[in-house]
């Protein structure tokens, strides 16, 4: 069997809130598969679900071919969990807390070391540091150890790299990468877009619901309107211009430049750019580019709430 | 345009028993600029920044916040600038116009001018009509501009940002760098820690700090071309790797 999670239907909500609006996925064996969104989307939810911690109110989800309800705890043989907030022991030291949980599995730390190396080689010389006293990335890289450590065939990783600065979240992917040639399954939350482009498959989370499900170059490759970088001298006053120039414009700050979306058929650049030139804003250069994972999320937010309008 | 600085430090450093979290830093911010303090958990940045808002004294050097000196005027600098920190800046369990009137108090405004800032502010996010709900029925987006609009309340000349927009949509995100953009341009000061990279994308200028220095300091573009990196985060990588080499 090549799927190892199905989740059909799935709603889950809290007293009046609806977390996870009536989702539907499937995850492949060895594939990483990304749940990005930002705080609030339902992405924690659903990892709980998975993990058999919480119940749906309504809808299926298999994990292995295990049942989420009724069968928890052959699920939790199964899975890897590391939940968003860090919850090992503070006061149990490195090594202690990655035994304890190669204990509860029946497993040693040797028998599975392979997996965990690359990232526990870094932790190595504080293994006698109480777990509490690490930094954010160590921590990070023991929760992960720990989760690894019983070699599960799913691992569920709730939102690992927040707060975590860019080394160690560049080791960290690498790691990921690595299990694959183990044949474990990934599912990761993450609110970086620019994480999405590392995960084989992805699902952009926001309100409950999935705007989109597929590989980041499929989305990238649906994105259809046209993309222009625009670069100026002063961010704010071009955004004003371009506003003035038309109100429904698409129009957004990115990084150092602006962003302007216009519909595949729009000719209208060469009348905005002249538009522009008459504005006494200085030099604004406008360049047709690619779209990242972070303008497609926009441009599908911006649908869905147009359509709801 | 004039160029007044609103932030000069030099030769700034503190150290902690044998420790020197801060050593020897000099930069300068001009007025109106969107400046991003970056560097790793424990590179320095949060000593460093407690040292510019006047909450903790240097061991040696010199800075001028929004032209005070740090050593003799640190409650005039304390008046004087805004701090915005994405997770504690405001009380759930208030609605939003006493989150307003209590930081409007604690900044030592007077009733009359309370009531016409609030009233001002309320107008600029929107907010009239909810202004009696609480807080913590609020969306995110929503939360973080109250944050900031609060923060500034008493017209600081410089507001510090500490990681603004981590965790939202990238809408909400470009709502609130939409409203940095307009206040920077009016000329308020605006200085960014953050360790996410694509916030430091949004800055001017950039500083980036290893083990209590600062290793790197230009505009995004000049970083990226000098460390022939395609965003920030690379060039986050690359400087620390030298230095582990």
């Amino acid at each position: 069997m090549n799927t190892v999670v199905e989740v059909e239907n799935i709603t889950k909500t809290y007293n009046t809130t609806c977390a996870v609006d009536n989702i539907n996925l499937s995850v492949i064996k060895g594939e990483i598969f990304g749940l990005v969104g930002p705080d609030g989307s339902g992405k924690t939810t659903l990892i709980r679900m998975i993990a058999s911690l919480i119940k749906q109110n309504s809808g299926k989800i298999k994990v292995l071919g295990f049942d989420n309800v009724k069968d928890y705890k052959s699920i939790r043989k199964v899975i890897g969990y590391m939940p968003g907030k860090f919850s090992l022991y503070q006061d149990l030291t490195v090594e202690e807390n990655l035994t304890l949980f190669a204990t509860i599995y029946d497993s040693d730390i040797r028998t599975n070391y392979h997996l965990i190396e690359d990232i526990y080689s870094h932790l190595e010389p504080f293994k006698d540091r109480q777990a509490g006293k690490l930094s954010g990335g160590m921590k990070q890289k023991l929760a992960l150890s720990c989760s690894l450590i019983h070699k599960p065939e799913l691992l569920l990783l709730d939102e690992p790299t927040t707060g975590v600065d860019p080394v160690s979240r560049r080791d960290l992917w690498k790691m990921l990468k690595k299990l694959i040639n183990f044949g474990i399954t990934t599912i990761v939350s993450t609110p970086y877009m620019d994480e999405a482009a590392l995960c084989d498959r992805i699902a952009l989370f926001q309100n409950g619901r999935i705007l989109e499900s597929n590989s980041p170059n499929e989305i990238i490759g649906k994105y259809e309107n046209l993309l222009y970088k625009v670069k100026s001298y002063n961010n704010y006053l071009t955004l004003q211009a371009l506003r003035r120039f038309s109100n429904d414009s698409l129009v957004y700050p990115f990084g150092e430049s602006l962003h302007l979306v216009l519909e595949k058929n729009d000719s209208g650049i060469d009348l905005i750019q002249e538009y522009i030139k008459k504005q006494n804003i200085g030099l604004v250069s406008f360049e047709l580019i690619q779209p990242t994972i972070e303008d497609a999320f926009i441009l599908l937010m911006q649908t869905k709430n147009s359509e709801i309008l | 345009m004039k160029h007044v600085k609103s932030i000069t430090v030099e030769n700034l450093t503190k150290i902690f028993g044998n420790f020197t979290a801060v050593d020897n830093i000099s930069f300068d911010v001009e007025q109106g600029e969107i400046f991003g303090f970056l560097g790793a958990n424990g590179a320095g940045k949060t000593t460093a920044m407690k040292m510019l808002c006047g909450l903790l004294m240097p061991t040696s050097g010199t800075a001028r916040i929004a032209g005070f000196d740090i050593y003799k005027e640190s409650e005039k600098i304390k008046r004087n600038i805004g701090y915005m920190s994405q997770r504690f800046s405001l009380y759930e369990d208030l609605s939003i116009i006493e989150n307003i009137d209590f930081y409007a108090g604690i900044y030592g405004l007077e009733k009359k001018e309370i009531r016409n800032r609030t009233n001002e502010m309320l107008e600029k996010l929107n907010m009239k009509s909810i202004k009696n709900e609480m807080l913590s029925s609020l969306p995110l987006g929503w939360k973080q501009k109250l944050a900031f609009s609060t923060a500034i309340i008493h017209k600081p000349e410089i507001v510090f940002l500490d990681e603004p927009t981590g965790g939202v949509d990238p809408i909400t995100r470009r709502g609130f760098w939409e409203l940095i953009y307009e206040y920077a341009y009016s000329g308020m000061t605006i200085f960014v820690t953050t360790h996410y990279m694509d916030e430091a994308e949004y800055c001017n200028r950039i500083s980036m700090m290893t083990e209590g220095r600062i290793a790197a300091l230009g505009t995004p573009a000049k970083l990226k071309s000098d460390y022939n990196a395609i965003d920030m985060n690379e060039v986050f990588i690359k400087i620390a790797e030298v230095k582990r080499k």
